[in-house]
């Protein structure tokens, strides 16, 4: 049992100096690393800060990305009220239909209605924006790599592009996006929103409260899973605590 | 120790169908080597897995909506609307991974103790073949959630059978049913998704039954000999295997609640896009050392029988191991041999997963500027500049791994087999083990 671990783990730091070594060697930018709150075994997402970071997305991002993934009701997990659910679906209007003439029509949102998408289709939202498309914003914390360090950094990552380097027109420079051309201008600046809780509403704090929000949209079941995995494991370990116990009896009356 | 029913209805069916007779043959009663290690108890494990495969799979199917304008909304359906949706979709994404690492230590126990030699050829051969269904059930599985990765995965892999000559395209439009990977090739993909690891059931049937047949290898690769060597498989290796479970699940469990995207690709969150080839196309890891080997010809038929017969060599291995002895503890040489064989597919992994044109390690110094393929002068001297002088590229690593993996199996193998000096083999089991526990320890490194 012994040998096993022992090999198990060789074979293991192996594998990881390996990649350890070849990571310092690719030129990959290093994202800014925050300790986020939902971070961790036992990390939880800071309700506050994603609660503001509904307003950054619904005040600034919404213009440009959609979020079809999200519900308006599961909003209550980030602890909004059915009040408040009920007054931000309505903001926004929605066709439906066809009524008992036949017709379309239009209706304020309800809470099972999902975050509108700014744009009909992915051409008006290229048209829009000088032929790039703003993904949907639903999964994006999953679809790259560190998905929160990634987006946090992104947001603040917009600088004077070096000297040499041509910016075509219509284009940012982001120390972090790749190839650093990239055709959303900065999102956000100093007080772009004005925060009811009253924050100061700085780039980087709006920055990191959209990110938690959304990274919150991309996997809004990490708490339960969380809570459960260490349930999960701790009834794990007892039992493989006990079986071990009945192994050594059972195998005590050989040899 | 035979099966004697004593309820009467049990024996009703019994004297009809004796199929509790079989199974308690099977899982009580089996004479079993006395001192099987740990090692033994990952074919258990993988058991365990293809049946969670089977319970996730299936109640992940009454979600799921295998149509290309749908399957990746239905998979965050699953994760976002169904109750416990997330842990069924991460327990069986997370599950083929473990699945995987499970059956690879499994073989790679089988090749250190020369588990495939006679009499256990079929059953090595049986395995094989579990191997293959796995990794086409698993290949197809990974299509359904219709991300970028799963899209353009499957239109690489599913290209490779246009290198066959003269029929070649037709195969591929065949499999993709039309002339890209499109709805037709998603719903044929979910349909046999969900029909091959029933097949593999099948097959694990033939080979529990091939393995009770030729009884089980052990860590001295001596056959058991008399009553002494082997004890029953309950409640000796029930107790010990339900140990080891705990264990593995314990591992499982820490990838499934805490890191369960670890072993994916960000690129499978973005919906698949038949217009936008993702940066780097890369299979799921249990793929890569496949990939590698693949990719290390520079031709694409070659790669691609390469690729296939790396697998295929595995069923010749009984006869291309020349050595009588089974274990490698007793084989000095092939002992080493087999170890730098794993770190050459642990290699063969890693470089699965490197970009085809980059490279593994520079040495920077001084080399001469070059316009043009001319190399400049100043004042009769060569003009200098800071570069790179020797590159090791991805591709030439991946080409001395693949080129070892074969020289391994086809030519040390059965050459050491030859020559080398095997230490002499305890004359039983039991014999062994005896030497084991009395004071003076007889040295052993297995
Ligand atoms: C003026 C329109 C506009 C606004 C407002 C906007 N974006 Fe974008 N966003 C874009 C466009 C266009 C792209 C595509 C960029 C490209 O491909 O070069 C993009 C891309 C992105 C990406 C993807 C980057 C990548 O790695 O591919 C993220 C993440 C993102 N935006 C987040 C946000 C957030 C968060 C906000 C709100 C704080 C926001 N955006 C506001 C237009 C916008
Ligand atoms: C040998 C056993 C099996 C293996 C190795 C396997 C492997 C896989 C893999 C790798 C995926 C992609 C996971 C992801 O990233 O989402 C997948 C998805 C899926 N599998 Fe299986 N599977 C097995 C058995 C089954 C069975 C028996 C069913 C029952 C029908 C099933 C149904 C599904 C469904 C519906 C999906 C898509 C949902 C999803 O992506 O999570 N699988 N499978």
């Amino acid at each position: 049992m012994l040998k096993l671990i022992t090999s198990l783990s060789i074979a293991a730091l192996v594998s990881m100096g390996i990649a350890g070594g070849a990571h310092a060697s690719g030129g990959a930018i290093e994202l800014k690393s925050i300790s986020w709150h939902h971070g961790g075994m036992f990390g939880t997402y800071d309700r506050a800060s994603a609660q503001r970071g509904v307003q950054v997305y619904r005040e600034v991002c919404a213009g440009c990305h959609g979020l079809g993934l999200i519900a308006f009701r599961t909003l209550a997990d980030l602890g909004f009220s059915e009040e408040e659910i009920k007054a931000i679906a309505a903001e926004s209007d929605y066709v439906d239909g066809p009524d008992g003439e036949g017709e379309m029509f239009e209706r304020p949102g309800k809470p099972f209605d999902v975050f509108p998408t700014p744009f009909p289709n992915e051409n008006a939202a290229r048209a829009s924006n000088g032929g790039a498309f703003p993904p949907d914003l639903s999964l994006i914390v999953k679809a790259r790599a560190d998905g929160d360090n990634y987006l946090y950094s992104l947001l603040t990552g917009y600088t004077d592009a070096p000297a040499d380097f041509e910016l075509p027109d219509g284009m940012s420079y982001n120390a972090y996006f790749a190839g650093h051309k990239i055709a959303m201008p900065s999102p956000l600046s100093e007080d772009a929103v004005e925060y009811s809780d009253g924050t100061p509403a700085t780039v980087d704090q709006m920055a990191q409260d959209v990110t938690v929000f959304l990274t919150w949209a991309a996997e809004p079941k990490m708490e339960q899973r969380k809570s459960i995995g260490l349930r999960v494991i701790l009834f794990l370990l007892i039992l493989a605590g006990l079986f071990y116990a009945v192994k050594k009896k059972v195998w005590s009356d050989l040899h | 120790m035979s099966f004697e029913p004593k309820n009467s209805a049990v024996k009703w069916v019994e004297e009809r169908l004796p199929i509790m007779g079989m199974l308690h043959h099977a899982l009580y009663e089996y004479p079993t080597p006395k001192n099987l290690s740990y090692w033994w108890t990952f074919g258990s494990l993988a058991g365990v897995m293809l049946v969670v495969q089977i319970v996730s799979g299936i109640v992940l199917a009454m979600h799921y909506t295998p149509h290309v304008d749908l399957a990746f909304e239905s998979v965050e359906h699953i994760m976002r609307d169904v109750n416990y949706g997330w842990l069924l979709r991460y327990m069986h994404a997370n599950g083929a991974s473990m699945f995987f690492i499970v059956v690879y230590l499994h073989m790679f126990r089988g090749l250190y103790y020369g588990s495939y030699k006679a009499p256990r050829e079929l059953l090595w051969w049986l395995g094989l073949i579990i191997f293959v269904l796995m990794m086409a059930t698993a290949f197809m599985g990974y299509v359904l959630p219709w991300g970028q990765m799963s899209f353009w995965g499957a239109t690489v892999i599913t290209n490779l059978f246009s290198a066959i000559p003269i029929v070649g395209e037709s195969i591929v439009s065949w499999l993709w049913g039309g002339f890209s990977v499109d709805n037709p090739t998603l719903n044929r993909f979910f349909s046999l998704h969900y029909l091959l690891p029933f097949v593999i059931v099948g097959i694990v049937i033939l080979h529990i039954w091939a393995l009770h047949t030729s009884g089980s290898n052990n860590p001295t690769g001596v056959e058991i000999k008399d009553k002494q060597d082997s004890i029953p498989f309950h409640p000796y290796y029930t107790v010990k295997d339900l140990f080891g479970l705990a264990i593995f699940l314990i591992i499982f469990s820490a990838f499934l609640f805490y890191a369960p995207n670890y072993m994916g690709h960000p690129d499978n969150y973005i919906p698949a896009n038949p217009l936008v080839t993702p940066a780097h196309i890369v299979p799921e890891w249990y793929f890569l050392p496949f990939y590698a080997i693949l990719r290390a010809v520079p031709d694409k038929l070659g790669g691609v029988l390469l690729m296939f017969g790396a697998i295929a060599v595995l069923f010749a291995l009984p006869w291309l191991d020349k050595s009588r002895i089974r274990s490698a503890r007793f084989r000095p040489i092939f002992k080493q041999l087999f170890w730098v064989f794993g770190a050459v597919c642990v290699g063969l992994t890693y470089m699965g997963g490197q970009s085809a044109d980059g490279n593994i390690a520079e040495i920077h110094g001084m080399v001469p500027v070059m316009i043009d393929g001319i190399a400049q002068m100043k004042d009769g001297v060569p003009l200098m500049e800071e570069g790179v002088t020797f590159a090791v590229t991805n591709v030439l690593v991946a080409r001395i791994l693949t080129v070892y993996y074969f020289l391994h199996l086809l030519v040390l193998l059965p050459v050491i087999g030859l020559f080398e000096k095997p230490r002499p083999l305890p004359a039983s089991i039991s014999e062994d083990v005896l030497s084991k526990t009395s004071p003076v320890k007889e040295a052993d490194n297995a």
